[in-house]
């Protein structure tokens, strides 16, 4: 039965893929692909991931939306009319076979897959003592492969400072319009409404993660919601990127992920490993800073590039 | 190899196969930026299904899933962010200052050919 | 388990290597704009101090350096590795580096109005992240902890070729980004399928397996036509030379002399060291064929531009297809160990003087096209009068690039030209004699314009200060230097080489 219940989705996961591709009408591309990332997000949870699930959603269907949406009310504005698939064979038949091959031969490996399949569970289980957390998947984020998710923060800050880059130079420092000329009533309601939630399920997720599915990415992703709800509503203005404070939030989680880390060649066993006695409070708070930090960073990021000149 | 008894795993990884192609696909023909970076956000959410099958066949332990995998994903997710957001705000500076949204308009004529 | 990593002394300072540029992001990023540049002097002078050490240590023990992050062995966990072949590409790095950080402080200092503004804060951070991401690739040892490598490089690159933001250059820097997302999740993909079927990520770990069932080929076939696609080797190469040549100059030295050379590290580590041999040969041949191609096609088009930048990064393609004729004359994939053979020390010796002359030559067509205002080079006329440096150094660099002696390039291209008569490679052997002469169709002409007398004399924008002009001096004359150098400490290369021998054999 679930089985026919996970046939349906692959189904339908693969038709709104296919739909975005080839449908000529821009707007309705965008929103069939954040029903795919909704869609997608069931997905993760029928594979049994509901740390990634909750990701998913999150990112996927709602925050790359909201980019894309944005991005193409702009260039409905700015730009010529996109041009549509090729409609000639010739241009599309070659490359329509290529992927095709792509695809069996992804099909082929995936079904030969060896089994019993390989796995690292046995050891990330029989590691987490050191850690003291309960979820695994935090434990692989945070202990075991730390190093990952410490550089992708650096990353996400360089490709925050990329975006920036691509400001006008009078406005470089200054802040993002993120303001509609017309802001939807019910828009403004939620955003009074919406936040105090927000903060509280990201509180919430932070403070489970550590034991049960949910974590820093899950939270920030939230409260970058909420942030970018707020502005949108024009009940706050984006915040200035010269601005001191912004910018000690922004860099504080992964420096004091860097921090722990080199305190771990002093008092335990090397670089990003923890003493074991306090592991785990170092771990919750690594995870506290960085939720802010990511939580800033993904908000600017589908803020875009400053507009206005800086004031002082 | 005889018996590929389909399980909710291999079904997902499958999908997560036609998902590259269709990405792919995407990628390499259309010409409308936008969605070309569409096309990449579908890419990558096959890739992770791959990820996510390998994840689902690894459960062991009293685990779901193998939590290296998955995490890798979670990642992989920030990151995908992360360069969308990086394309867009290239394409939104392209439209304005070009008026365009195709790299083929806005390259002027290759002069060596 | 044999396999286990054993730390080494000074493993941290691999570490250290990653994480100085990474925090110096970090603190540039608090400490704001008027900061920005002192930060990133500070960490250009220290990060070469600890590439000296890396390659002190490594002499000393003449064994790779190891270190094992957060001590979680792999599987599990993670560790960094530099043999001789890393520790070499961390000193070119460094070097390259540190002297891109003085010319862009005279550089940006130029124009006082910019110099703490978007431009040259932008640069200065996303220089850092290159440094880190780039020195990552070098040293790890994970094939995930590699992809995230490839995105910081990717990330700090493709805004550093838009900083003039024209629309142009905006153009250039979006297909950059499409190719090198692309060749990142291909990358990606191929990573999946081989922890599905080995349930690792550890290169050596994987190396040692003994059975190995479609993931193997497959995942190889994704990973590196995707690299391939960030190296811009023929015929992915189309998105390079407007990225290359669109970029500030102090940019541009860094994207051709380093940044390509990242993913081509990859291909050679993924070849060499992780491929079964029979897959490694046929990988080793398209390459080569894919390379030859690069050399001569990408060198003809560099004869028929005519924008100076623009001829240069074509340059760059064609210079990077001799380190893909490396595979079969080094006899990769035939169960010799390819790093003792003439074609590797070669092949080495053609990524540093590559690097050397090709830094040295952007930025010596930045001082020119700064001082000048533009870069045709029909109009370039008697640009040797103007800032006296930029022709000598052109000329140097360009010995390099042609393989005339005295050069680290002729001897590379001598040592690669030996291995292909020796193999009985003909087709290989002609390549290189041909990319030689055509490189000297292109450098020959702009020498020609440097010494020419014009019928008026170039207007000149801005003085140049002499301090600008030195530093691509030295670099071309390094590389001219790499040539004199006895190829004893080309044994560096061997050092830490046969990691994995011992695990293959039963």
């Amino acid at each position: 039965m679930s089985l026919v219940f996970d046939m349906a989705l692959v189904a339908g996961l693969i038709a709104l893929a296919l739909h975005v591709v080839v449908t000529r009408d821009g707007r309705g591309a965008i929103l069939a692909f954040m029903a795919f990332g909704l869609l997608l997000g069931i997905g993760w949870a029928r594979l049994a991931s509901v740390d990634v699930a909750l990701t998913e959603a999150a990112i996927g269907g709602g925050l790359t939306g909201m980019l894309l949406l944005r991005a193409q009310a702009h260039l409905v504005r700015h730009a010529a009319h996109p041009a549509a698939l090729p409609t000639d064979r010739r241009r599309w038949l070659v490359p329509a076979l290529s992927c095709g091959l792509v695809t069996l031969a992804l099909a082929a490996v995936v079904l030969a897959f060896p089994r019993p399949a390989p796995s690292l569970a046995h050891q990330a289980v029989a590691s987490l003592e050191a850690t003291g957390l309960g979820n695994p998947v935090t434990a692989v984020l945070l202990a075991y492969r730390a190093i990952d998710t410490l550089l992708e923060k650096i990353v996400l800050i360089l490709a925050l400072v990329g975006v920036w880059s691509l400001s006008r130079d009078a406005a470089w420092g200054g802040a993002s319009q993120l303001r509609p000329a017309i802001i939807p009533e019910p828009l403004v309601f939620l955003a009074r409404v919406m936040p105090p939630f927000g903060v509280l399920i990201a509180v919430y997720q932070v403070w489970v993660g550590a034991d049960l599915p949910g974590g820093t990415f899950q939270a920030g992703t939230i409260l970058a919601a909420m942030a970018l709800l707020v502005m949108l509503a024009g009940l706050r203005l984006a915040p200035q990127t010269q601005s001191r404070a912004l910018r000690l939030m922004l860099a504080g989680g992964p420096a004091l992920f860097v921090l722990v880390g080199f305190l771990g060649v002093a008092v335990a066993q090397g670089f990003l490993s923890y003493p074991e006695a306090i592991a785990k409070p170092l771990i919750v708070g690594i995870e506290a800073a960085l939720t802010l930090s990511i939580a800033g960073t993904l908000a600017l990021l589908v803020a875009g590039p400053p507009d206005r000149a800086p004031e002082p | 190899m005889s018996a590929i008894a389909l399980t909710s795993a291999s079904l997902f990884g499958l999908c997560g196969a036609a998902l590259v192609g269709i990405g792919l696909f995407c990628i390499l023909t259309h010409p409308d930026l936008l969605r070309r970076i569409i096309g990449f956000n579908i890419l990558g959410a096959g890739i992770f299904l791959v990820f996510g099958a390998v994840a689902r066949r690894g459960a062991a332990m009293g685990l779901s899933g193998d939590p290296v995998p998955q995490a890798m994903v979670i990642t992989g997710i920030v990151v995908a962010f992360a360069a969308t957001a990086l394309a867009i705000a290239l394409l939104r500076r392209l439209a304005s200052l070009t008026g365009s949204a195709t790299l083929e308009a806005a390259t002027p004529p290759r002069s060596e050919t | 388990m044999t396999s286990a990593y054993a730390a080494t002394p000074g493993g941290l300072l691999l570490v250290l290597a990653v994480m100085l540029p990474a925090a110096a992001v970090l603190a540039m990023l608090v400490l704001g704009p008027r900061r920005t540049r002192v930060v990133a002097l500070a960490t250009l002078a220290l990060g070469l101090v600890v590439a000296l050490a890396i390659g002190l240590e490594l002499v000393r023990s003449g064994t790779a350096l190891i270190y094992v992050l957060g001590n979680w062995q792999p599987p599990l966990g993670i560790a960094l590795r530099a043999d001789g072949l890393s520790v070499m590409m961390l000193a070119v790095t460094a070097v390259v580096m540190a002297a891109t950080g003085l010319f862009a402080r005279d550089l940006f200092g130029l124009d006082l109005a910019t110099a703490d503004g978007r431009l040259g804060t932008s640069f200065w951070t996303l220089l850092m992240g290159l440094w880190s991401g780039l020195n990552l690739v070098f040293v790890s040892q994970d094939l995930f902890n590699l992809y995230v490598a490839l995105e910081l490089l990717t990330f700090a690159a493709v805004p550093l070729v838009c900083l003039d933001g024209r629309g142009e250059t905006m153009a250039a820097a979006l297909r950059y980004l499409m190719f090198a997302l692309l060749g990142s999740m291909l990358y990606l993909l191929g990573a999946g399928l081989l922890y599905g079927a080995y349930g690792t990520l550890d290169i050596r770990l994987i190396a040692s397996a003994s059975q190995h069932g479609p993931a193997m080929a497959i995942a190889l076939a994704l990973m590196i036509p995707g690299l391939l696609a960030k190296a811009a080797l023929f015929p992915l190469h189309l998105w390079l030379p407007p990225a290359h040549a669109g970029a500030p100059a102090a940019a541009s030295a860094v994207l051709s002399a380093l940044v390509i050379k990242a993913p081509v590290f990859l291909i050679l580590r993924l070849v060499a060291d992780i491929a079964p041999p029979g897959s490694a040969a046929v990988a080793g041949q398209v390459l080569a064929v894919l390379g030859a191609a690069s050399i001569l096609f990408c060198s003809i088009m560099a004869l028929r531009q005519e924008r100076l930048k623009l001829m240069i990064a074509y340059s760059t393609v064609a210079q990077i297809g001799y380190l893909f004729i490396v595979f079969p004359l080094a006899g990769v994939g035939d169960g010799t160990a390819p790093w003792g053979t003439i074609a590797w020390t070669g092949g080495a010796l053609q990524l540093t003087s590559h690097a050397l002359a090709k830094a040295a030559m952007f930025m010596a067509a930045g001082i020119v096209a700064e001082a000048v205002g533009h870069d045709r080079i029909r109009d370039l006329g008697g640009f040797g009068r103007a800032p006296p440096l930029p022709p000598p150094t052109f000329g140097w660099a360009g010995l390099s690039l042609m393989g005339i002696p005295p050069s680290g390039g002729f001897i590379a291209k001598c040592l690669l030209l030996t291995a292909a008569a020796i193999g009985g490679h003909l087709w290989l052997a002609l390549t290189i004699l041909a990319g030689g002469l055509l490189a000297g169709g292109y450098v020959f002409p702009v020498m020609d314009r440097a010494l020419a007398t014009p019928a008026e004399p170039l207007l000149l924008r801005k003085p140049i200060p002499l301090r600008l002009e030195l530093v691509p001096l030295v670099l071309a004359v390094l590389a001219v230097a790499l040539g004199f150098l006895p190829l004893a400490p080309f044994g560096l290369l061997q050092i830490g080489r046969p990691d994995i021998a011992l695990a293959v054999s039963p």
